[in-house]
């Protein structure tokens, strides 16, 4: 076992406990913060496995972007702070069984289809290389994205207006 | 590295991230759920992208085109749950649930 995999392997363990403390903690801020740290070691995945701009659009856009969303969100909706703000609903023990189920099935079918196979990082995901292959051969699915972004966009500026102007 | 490192992390998030979406009432926290499940995807394709080494880069142009959805999907997400709160007055899905079968 090699430098890269046992690095692969501690980020992997960074990444399901926060994980787990993201969905399990009390404090709503924090379940938001430990997200951070799920994404950030994801972001260190994406490096190992030689997607290094993937990494950096990871970090951007997911721990730049998305997790300051969702703090505002909180804030915005006065949701309580404090210790044990988080409720779980009722269903928590079917929740966990599903969960568990759904890792446990999946994990089975790659252990089935995958086993043996290794990566080897001969094509590096650099910005060259994306950039190419996004402006060469993917650019009408990026087209169409950016319209979607639009659209999106307006939406939730709509959704956004206070009612009364309506 | 062997592939199934990638893969298994990303079942392992998957698991958590739909446990977190069926557990939670918050429902800023539901959508931290779905969150970790688009991880657990991106992180499947860049793994078999990263496997399979091909010139057009499948996966990881994919993974690009699920983060600027994911971006997209909070954006409207969030949106929604705050139009929520000024309807109901809560974020709880549990409790909105009950509000709608009462009215």
């Amino acid at each position: 076992m090699n430098l890269p995999e046992v690095v692969f392997l501690v980020m992997s363990a960074v990444a399901i406990a926060s994980a787990v403390l993201a969905v399990g903690s009390r404090h709503l801020v924090h379940s938001a913060l430990w997200l951070v740290v799920t994404l950030g070691a994801v972001a260190g995945c994406f490096v190992l496995m030689t997607a290094e701009l993937l990494a950096w659009v990871q970090v951007l856009v997911y721990v730049g972007a998305v997790v300051v969303l969702v703090v505002f969100a909180l804030m915005l909706t006065r949701s309580p702070t404090g210790a044990r703000s988080a409720e779980v609903t009722a269903n928590r023990p079917v929740a966990a069984v599903l969960g568990l189920l759904a890792a446990v099935g999946l994990g089975a079918t790659v252990v089935a289809g995958f086993s043996g196979e290794r990566i080897t990082g001969a094509r590096p995901g650099t910005a060259e290389s994306i950039g190419d292959a996004l402006f060469n051969h993917w650019v009408l699915g990026f087209e169409v994205l950016s319209v979607v972004l639009l659209a999106a966009l307006i939406a939730a500026i709509v959704l956004s207006r206070s009612g009364s102007e309506r | 590295m062997p592939l199934l490192y990638p893969l298994l992390l990303s079942s392992a998030l998957f698991g958590i991230g739909l446990y977190g979406v069926l557990a939670r009432r918050n429902a800023v926290l539901v959508l931290v759920g779905v969150e970790l499940m688009l991880n657990a995807v991106t992180l499947q394709l860049v793994a078999y992208d990263a496997w399979f080494a091909e010139t057009l880069h499948t996966g990881q142009v994919l993974t690009l085109f699920v983060i600027a959805l994911a971006a997209a999907e909070i954006g409207l997400g969030l949106a929604i749950v705050l139009a929520m709160f000024r309807g109901t007055g809560t974020i709880d899905v549990d409790a909105t649930a009950e509000h709608e079968a009462q009215t």
